[in-house]
């Protein structure tokens, strides 16, 4: 079923601008309250075993989610991500920075734009991120997943390969 | 100055001759003749990709070759993968709770 749904990713280096399109086969609104309730985002937003710890979130123009992303050992990296502009199943923009436990934000951050659109109960989610500098899109990476999450992943892949050849 | 290794690739002329010399080394000259830019354009772009250290050259009697430094361009795909890997991996995860979700709304 996953394999029909479309998923994109580029990355537009000079634009500084990463694109993310992926279907999923939902409604709008469920998919919608996927990405706006702080119940549902921390169930999947943190790629596995790391966790979303959301501490405050109130979705609405000026609010914010201020959340962690929390290691296997408790290693916490911390978020804010500001609701700019809010256009009700359709759109929504964010200021997202780092930031350390007390919140305080480190700059620059990046700007994102969602899009959400619905087509024979498929719902596409189209997501813009805009960095001020190549380097704070470089640190994306680093920042949290250089070391421990991306080992995660390569044992992850070769776990998964070696039961799919079982 | 050391050069941004992204800003390397973004040009397409540069991506055209990566794809070009990853399958044999070749001289200036001969990976100009696969452009319609001057010689001199083909040899700024050079430059860029050997100060990214993408490139190296190799003297062989009078003529420099260049050729791809593989593990170089690994290094920018496995950075672009490992983005790449963590939407994947969300995504992934998101299409369990959605499906979740639409179990129990039933």
């Amino acid at each position: 079923m996953k394999n029909d749904l479309q998923f994109d990713f580029t990355v537009d280096k000079p634009a500084k601008t990463v694109y993310i399109t992926r279907e999923f086969d939902a409604d709008l609104s469920l998919v919608w309250d996927a990405y706006t309730k702080q119940e549902i985002l921390d169930q999947w937003w943190a790629p596995k075993p790391w966790s979303s710890k959301t501490k405050v979130m109130n979705f609405e123009v000026g609010g914010r989610r201020f959340y962690a992303m929390v290691s296997p050992e408790g290693l916490e990296r911390w978020s804010v991500q500001k609701y700019t502009s809010i256009t009700p199943k359709s759109n929504f923009k964010i200021f997202n920075s780092f930031a350390d436990k007390d919140e305080n934000p480190e700059l620059p951050g990046s700007e994102w734009d969602l899009s959400f659109s619905e087509q024979n109960g498929t719902t596409k989610v189209s997501v813009t991120i805009y960095n001020d500098s190549l380097e704070r899109m470089e640190k994306m990476i680093e920042m949290g997943f250089k070391e421990g999450f991306t080992m995660t992943l390569n044992g992850l892949e070769e776990l998964l390969a070696s039961l799919s050849g079982k | 100055m050391r050069r941004d290794i992204f800003q390397a690739i973004a040009d397409p002329t540069r991506r055209a001759i990566i794809a070009l010399i990853a399958m044999q080394a070749m001289t200036p000259n001969a990976i100009a003749d696969n452009f319609d830019t001057t010689r001199q354009s083909v040899s700024k772009h050079l430059r860029i990709l050997t100060e990214c250290e993408l490139v190296r050259q190799e003297q062989q009697g009078r003529e420099i070759y260049y050729s791809l430094e593989i593990d170089k361009m690994k290094e920018v795909d496995e950075w672009l993968n490992q983005f790449r890997k963590i939407w994947e991996i969300r995504y992934n995860q998101l299409d369990d709770v959605l499906s979740t979700l639409k179990k129990q709304k039933k």
